[in-house]
């Protein structure tokens, strides 16, 4: 029965990748894309990976979508049917791309087995983080130094962003509006944030010992944020205004003092002293967790639109 | 043999590695840039599942998969998401700059040896 659900998903997902490649049409391509996204969610739960189908559901199906989708409204003005690659040259893209596919089935048919695993180490390493989910626990204690880079990474991409402003923009607001917003997404942006930020702050909280934790919780926020900004209920903030940017590098800058404060308290770069480390890993998540909220939604947001004001 | 055949660890990495090839075509063969961008996630996906199957394999000591690469596979799909979004600014300031969203150059653009 599960073999039958794994071969519909599976076949599904190929399916939409195969339409997605395909179709002519961008915005035919990307709603795919969507359903694609969360597909593989389901597909993620099915490999017991449910910190990651969380996550691909929120950012790989949904933030990803939006802002796949504005992109597209962005650029349909200039839809010319570019001249593409000849037949013969498709051709020959196909045969290297199945050649690079088939070495990777083989690669995957390959896999050594008894399989390596580091889950007993993290496992036994787990009473000292004061956690019950491993997944947060590698995320924030054994691989924290990842996690803090990662964070690094999507601020300079939002650097990026923003720089593609024009210089007279500079500091000014990101647009989100569109022209017209119809009634039912006023209704849901008025409605559904209430239950959308409860969810979030549960996610977070329940993070540290069940799936859960604070990229999703802050993906969860993040589209809140979105929906309010869309329905035209808030406008979007000026790039240059103290406060958000405050927020925007609040977690990573905490993440990086309390990982100094480790040479002091524990020896080394981010350790935590185990009798306090729980506390100080909710605290990191919950600064991490609006920062991340803010950080997706204003790159989806996008650089500058208006000059900023007086 | 049948067993490990028949598991969602196989099957799913068998097909991250065919979305891997899609994925690659696509950011080869489309002149949209969009769809480019499109295909860049669908290759990244696929990355993601093969990642996932080695995940599930590593379950032990009670868990159901290897956490670190289930941590790891977070981690990317948020790098991902950035590199994403700023592929997709860039792709819009080149239109408003030059009003394509592709990267041929313009008639005007080719040097004078062109035929």
């Amino acid at each position: 029965m599960t073999l039958l659900l794994d071969l519909a998903l599976v076949a599904w997902l190929l399916a939409l990748a195969l339409h997605i490649a395909r179709v002519r049409d961008d915005r035919n391509a990307i709603v795919a894309f969507i359903g694609f996204g969360l597909l593989l969610g389901l597909g993620w739960t099915r490999l017991a990976s449910l910190d990651v189908a969380l996550t691909e559901a929120a950012i790989g199906g949904g933030v990803t979508g939006v802002l796949l989708l504005r992109a597209e409204a962005h650029l349909r003005p200039g839809k010319a049917s570019g001249a593409s690659v000849s037949h013969g040259g498709k051709t020959l893209a196909a045969i290297a791309c199945a050649m690079v596919a088939a070495g990777l089935a083989l690669a995957v048919l390959a896999f050594p087995s008894p399989a390596p695993t580091l889950a007993p180490a993290a496992a036994t390493a787990l009473p000292s983080t004061g956690l019950g989910n491993p997944v947060t626990a590698v995320l924030l204690a054994y691989r924290a130094l990842d996690t803090l880079l990662e964070k690094v990474v999507l601020i300079l991409a939002l650097i990026g962003v923003w720089s593609l402003a024009p210089d007279h923009l500079w500091g000014g607001a990101p647009s989100l509006r569109p022209d017209v917003v119809p009634e039912p997404l006023a209704y849901l942006a008025q409605t559904l944030p209430p239950f959308g930020v409860l969810i979030a702050v549960y996610m977070f909280w329940v993070g540290a010992d069940a799936p859960g934790g604070t990229f999703q919780g802050g993906t969860v926020l993040a589209a809140m944020w979105l929906l309010v900004m869309l329905a035209r209920l808030r406008p979007a903030p000026e790039t240059r205004r103290r406060s958000v940017r405050l927020v925007l590098i609040g977690g990573p800058t905490l993440f990086l003092a309390i990982g100094f404060l480790g040479f002091a308290m524990a020896g080394g770069f981010l350790a935590y002293p185990e009798s306090i480390a729980k506390p100080l890993i909710v605290g990191i998540e919950a600064a991490l967790t609006l920062s991340i909220a803010a950080t997706l939604g204003l790159l989806v947001a996008g650089p500058a639109q208006t000059a900023p004001g007086r | 043999m049948t067993a490990a055949w028949l598991g969602p660890a196989t099957l799913f990495g068998l097909c991250g590695a065919a979305l891997v090839g899609i994925g690659l075509f696509v950011v080869i063969t489309h002149p949209g840039l969009l769809r480019r961008i499109v295909g860049f996630n669908l290759l990244g996906a696929g990355i993601f599942l093969v990642f996932g199957a080695v995940a599930r394999r590593g379950a032990g000591a009670g868990f159901e998969g290897d956490p670190v690469p289930q941590a790891m596979v977070i981690t990317g799909i948020v790098v991902a998401f950035s590199a994403t979004a700023l592929a997709v600014a860039l792709l819009q300031r080149l239109f408003d700059l030059t009003g394509r969203e592709t990267l041929e150059a313009q008639p005007e653009h080719l040097p004078r040896s062109e035929p």
